[in-house]
């Protein structure tokens, strides 16, 4: 039954994507400054809001787990981050690629890629820290903590980086910052389908990690047999 | 009172027994003049350059030298189960976790006070121009390195790969703090008074240190009884 419900909301997200990148591609005309290129802020900035999203549900997780003790919640963390840190993956490809087009290099220390990239990588280091841990409860405990310690960095971490960068030049992204209602509108028409991607991914690793631990959990049992 | 007494024993404990075998201070010492040596070969030193990015050379040199003090932090304990005898001591865990931060951040702000001279003897680099105000920024930053790192040598005490997890988890976290640190020692090295903008990032390396002291010490039960 959830097998079949994940499969359904996995088509529905198919279909919107789809139906979304048509009207990108063929009834939004092109931005007056940059041409084509910036449709690909469609897929980066709501790629970005998950990516966060997916900090926030982490740290939820975390504490819930740290405070009931409950695996389930571990799993949700793990699950939520490992989407999350593709969905960060996202953004910052396309984001290299809108850069090459439009500033002509593909990498830029601006405020919000820095932020990015260090908020990535911490992530990326929980990831790591999870694989480094055997027992199941260690791990989880470990990993909670962790993850509460990087969310509680990321503000300071934006706040630092966009304080240290207003002393340097700074590359010009939008003139005011402006932008067609139609294209606002867009821009959250398109995040459904990649939040319901989120959702049905996140799914699917959480029942992985939950198997996992059964399976590692038996075969600990067989070796004690 | 009893909670800063037990955390003073234990920081007493741990420089007594680093300072009777000298393994982690006199790697991290060697360690960091080896990566000052280095530094010599990535760019012409004798430059003008040289000063306008001391502050980036130094705490990227306190930082390498600092993981070598925080990973014998908590795996010194590990050798006929002291750290199994320490949990189950009277001692409270964020007491034990004070002390050994004390004691790192000892350790450590004594290699940055040798590495200092070094560096500046190495680089014609006059640094004692803001001396106070210096040392300061050096308390500060260090302490917000030991805490974070004291942290996470807690938390990868048992993990195979320690020495490697240690870094790569402690350095995108402490990037605030670090580039806090690297601002005020350039500009204090340079010769600037702290004041302007200068305050802003001192309150932020303040800050860091608070809110991350505050967070490992209310977490620091969980990470070493579970």
């Amino acid at each position: 039954m959830r097998q079949k419900v994940l499969f359904g909301l996995c088509v529905l997200a198919a279909w919107l994507v789809a139906a979304d990148i048509a009207v990108i591609l063929l009834v939004l005309p092109d931005e007056a400054a940059q041409g084509a290129i910036y449709r690909i802020m469609f897929f980066h900035v709501p790629a970005a809001w998950t990516a966060l999203l997916a900090c926030l549900i982490a740290l939820a997780a975390s504490v819930m787990y740290l405070i009931t003790r409950n695996l389930r919640y571990d799993a949700l963390a793990v699950a939520v981050t490992e989407v999350g840190l593709a969905f960060g993956a996202v953004n910052l490809i396309t984001g290299m690629i809108w850069g090459r087009v439009i500033w002509g290099i593909w990498w830029t220390w601006d405020a919000r890629l820095t932020s990015m990239l260090v908020c990535w990588l911490l992530y990326a280091g929980y990831l790591m820290l999870r694989h480094a841990v055997e027992e199941p409860t260690q791990r989880a405990g470990t990993a909670a903590v962790f993850s509460i310690f990087a969310f509680a960095d990321i503000p300071i971490v934006v706040f630092s980086i966009r304080w240290w960068r207003t002393q340097h030049p700074q590359p010009v992204v939008w003139g005011g910052g402006a932008m067609d209602s139609s294209m606002y509108r867009m821009l959250f028409l398109n995040w459904a389908p990649l939040l319901l991607l989120f959702a049905v991914l996140a799914a699917l690793r959480m029942r992985q990690e939950q198997a996992q631990r059964e399976i590692d959990a038996l075969r600990r049992q067989a070796h004690a047999l | 009172m009893n909670f800063l007494r037990q955390a003073w024993l234990i920081a007493c404990k741990d420089l007594r027994a680093e300072l009777r075998t000298k393994e982690a201070i006199n790697a991290s010492l060697s360690f960091a003049l080896v990566i000052l040596l280095l530094f010599s070969f990535a760019f012409d030193p004798n430059s003008e350059q040289t000063r306008e990015i001391s502050g980036g050379l130094l705490w990227i040199v306190f930082a390498f030298a600092g993981a070598l003090i925080l990973n014998r932090s908590f795996a010194r304990e590990l050798a006929n189960d002291c750290l199994d005898a320490l949990v189950a001591s009277p001692v409270s865990s964020a007491a034990l976790f004070l002390g050994k931060c004390v004691a790192n951040v000892t350790l450590l702000l004594a290699v940055e006070l040798v590495c200092l001279p070094v560096f500046g003897v190495f680089y014609n680099v006059r640094w004692t121009g803001r001396f106070w105000p210096l040392l300061l920024v050096l308390a500060l930053g260090t302490w917000g390195l030991t805490v974070v790192g004291t942290m996470f040598s807690a938390l990868t005490v048992n993990l195979r790969l320690r020495e490697l997890m240690l870094p790569t988890l402690v350095y995108p976290l402490m990037i605030p703090g670090l580039m806090a640190a690297i601002q005020l020692t350039t500009a204090l090295i340079a010769g600037q008074p702290l004041a302007g903008g200068l305050y802003g990032w001192l309150k932020l390396l303040a800050g860091f240190d608070i809110i991350f002291t505050a967070l490992a010490l209310g977490l620091v039960d969980t990470v070493l009884v579970g």
